[in-house]
């Protein structure tokens, strides 16, 4: 609870009568960001809410034609859309699954005493913090079907990693899994260091297996954090971009924001693809929500 | 932690401590292979099997800033022999460097432009974002505001719409007003997302100074500007200083953005290294040269964080 002397936003409090009110400092500190992000993120969106129900081009100088709802209309009923979605869902799916099993794997592998453990851990988390375009196409040289290392290290002889298109998918998936897996296994340490030891002392007293310790100690009380992590890691899943584009142009890999960066700047559809793009918005938001509600929960404990 | 006891247990306690360590190999030998790339000549990096000993040569770093074309002829020996080191390096591997004509100075390649680019638009972006954050944060952080989880949100969502939704508007807006391909525009761009993450994080930085301080510095007659200034501003110095590492690595990898909103005169490296990739034979020398400087600051940055990363990562809301 913050104490009655600061909260207190009297204009004739005792430092106010020197110096500025405290009502003003409040507002000098706090306005310039809001009005900084609202010019910046919210304007524009207004900005192409209004094309979204236009016709209007950016390659050309042909004014823009008011159609209604007709972009939303059309997308919607747009079974390539609706393919690209499907496409994101199973993306995520897979890099998600792989990141939690892997990250959480780890943290449990590295919720004990070991050598060196701050200096592993911080190893371990190099690769999250990587930029994912520039390393991610690295990746097109160790997945690169004649020289390639993994190839070579998993004995697979010439397998097309990228350029199968029943494989490209897993192989961006992969990467990601690699990226952030480090992620998950940060969240997850937190959550396990936070898991009181008497509850295992507890159950070695009465005798319980390492699987009944495990699902009834462990998963529950580190579930919370491990939730953060996973709507967080959707989120970003959803909206994944540079890996998927530095490493593959085929349709089969053509999530969401690739559809949508291609049908801005590369067909320039502006006002279908400011449709698109609210359409996107509108699912991003739902899911930050979640997220944000659970950041509260947690920070709530 | 403690307790160790049965043969069994230890047993489970090794073939963890084994499983890590094969972890921790598996993990960054990506990491390595570009390291190791970036050194060796272009004949070795796409050998089978992989070449693992080699001598290593900085040929890959020579060529990465200098502009080359193919060598259609092979320089006389009196030529050779006058040319500096380096440029020996580079008709070794077949391939001469292009000069000046006039002057006949070395052209240089796009990438230390891209770096330069890449430095100026991350740090301004961070040093706007950290100041006006931590400012913010302690508007909520000690005063009350109406509404107050309405506008965190507010702030944080902004942070979370993805490029492209955002980057349609802003390209048509930075046509109209002029700021399509320059340091301005992106710096724009990079401060707003970086301004939601800092307000984020420094609050929670704020949250722990005890306000006794501040309390006991009003009474001393300080104004509340001077109290946040002296007492406060102090206390916050090492969370402001990992907000902006954060900030920094957040600007400094960013791709999509600069994709979109630049081409050549304020193009940042993220967007300009994979242009190199193109069609044909790339050389992955060259290319692992750029990646190696890229992630250098990245890699030297994490070391230093490794105690707020797990902060930073979660927007605040987990503390060890």
């Amino acid at each position: 609870m913050p104490s009655e002397v600061m909260t207190r936003l009297d204009p004739k409090s005792h430092a106010a009568a020197k110096g500025m009110s405290d009502l003003s400092i409040r507002n000098l500190f706090i306005v310039p960001t809001i009005v900084f992000l609202i010019v910046f993120n919210i304007f524009p969106l207004l900005y192409s809410l209004g094309y979204s129900f236009t016709d209007f081009r950016a390659s050309t100088n042909a004014p823009a034609n008011f159609v209604g709802l007709q972009n939303y209309r059309e997308l919607l009923n747009d079974p390539f859309i609706w393919k690209n979605f499907s496409i994101t869902a199973k993306y995520v799916l897979i890099s998600v699954t792989g990141q939690v099993i892997v990250g959480f794997g780890l943290a449990m592998l590295l919720n004990r005493s070991i050598p060196a453990k701050g200096l592993i851990t911080t190893l371990l988390l190099l690769p999250m913090m990587l930029s994912m375009a520039v390393v991610g196409l690295f990746w097109k040289l160790l997945y690169d079907p004649n020289f390639g290392i993994i190839n070579y290290f998993l004995g697979l002889g010439k397998f097309e990693w990228l350029a199968d298109p029943d494989m490209a998918l897993y192989a961006i998936a992969i990467v990601d899994i690699w990226m952030w897996a480090p992620f998950v296994m940060l969240l997850s340490l937190a959550g396990l260091s936070a898991v009181p030891k008497h509850l295992y002392e507890a159950a070695e007293i009465d005798r319980a297996g390492s699987f009944y310790t495990f699902f009834r100690i462990t998963l529950p009380l580190v579930a919370p954090i491990l939730m953060i992590a996973i709507i967080f890691r959707t989120m970003e899943a959803f909206k994944t971009f540079d890996l998927a584009y530095v490493l593959s142009s085929q349709p089969n890999t053509e999530l969401i924001a690739i559809r949508l960066y291609k049908m801005a700047f590369q067909e320039w559809q502006t006002g279908m693809s400011s449709a698109f793009a609210y359409i996107v918005l509108i699912m991003v938001v739902a899911i930050t929500n979640i997220y944000v509600k659970y950041l509260n929960k947690v920070k709530a404990r | 932690m403690a307790g160790v006891r049965t043969p069994r247990e230890k047993w489970t306690n090794r073939t963890a401590i084994a499983a890590v360590f094969l972890a921790l190999i598996i993990m960054l030998t990506p990491i390595y292979w570009i390291t190791a790339t970036a050194f060796k000549p272009r004949n070795l990096a796409t050998t089978i099997p992989p070449t693992v000993f080699f001598t290593p040569e900085v040929s890959p770093f020579v060529k990465l800033f200098t502009k080359r074309s193919q060598l259609r002829e092979q320089p006389t020996q009196e030529e050779y022999e006058s040319a500096p080191w380096w440029e020996k390096m580079v008709v070794d591997g077949g391939e001469k460097v292009v000069r000046n004509r006039k002057t006949g100075e070395v052209r240089s390649s796009g990438y230390s432009d891209r770096f330069k680019n890449s430095l100026i638009v991350s740090i301004i972006s961070t040093v706007v974002a950290v100041c006006m954050g931590t400012l913010t944060a302690y508007g909520f952080s000690r005063f009350k505001v109406k509404g107050e989880d309405d506008w965190m949100f507010f702030i944080l969502s902004t942070r979370m719409l993805p490029p492209v939704v955002v980057a349609i508007p802003m390209f048509l807006m930075y046509r109209v007003v002029g700021l399509n391909d320059t340091h301005l525009g992106l710096i724009i761009l990079y401060t707003a997302f970086n301004l939601s993450f800092a307000v984020w994080i420094m609050k929670g930085f704020i949250d722990e100074i005890p306000k006794e301080y501040e309390e006991a510095a009003l009474v001393d007659g300080y104004t509340r500007m001077q109290a946040f200034f002296k007492v406060v501003l102090p206390e916050a110095l090492t969370g402001m200083a990992a907000t902006a590492v954060f900030c920094f690595i957040t600007a400094w990898n960013e791709y999509a953005f600069a994709l979109i909103m630049t081409n050549r005169n304020a193009q940042t490296a993220p967007p300009y290294i994979p242009s190199q990739v193109g069609s044909g034979l790339p050389d992955w020398t060259v290319i692992a040269a750029g990646t190696l400087l890229f992630l250098i600051p990245v890699a030297i940055f994490t070391f230093l964080l490794r105690n707020h990363l797990l902060r930073g990562m979660s927007f605040g809301a987990i503390r060890k």
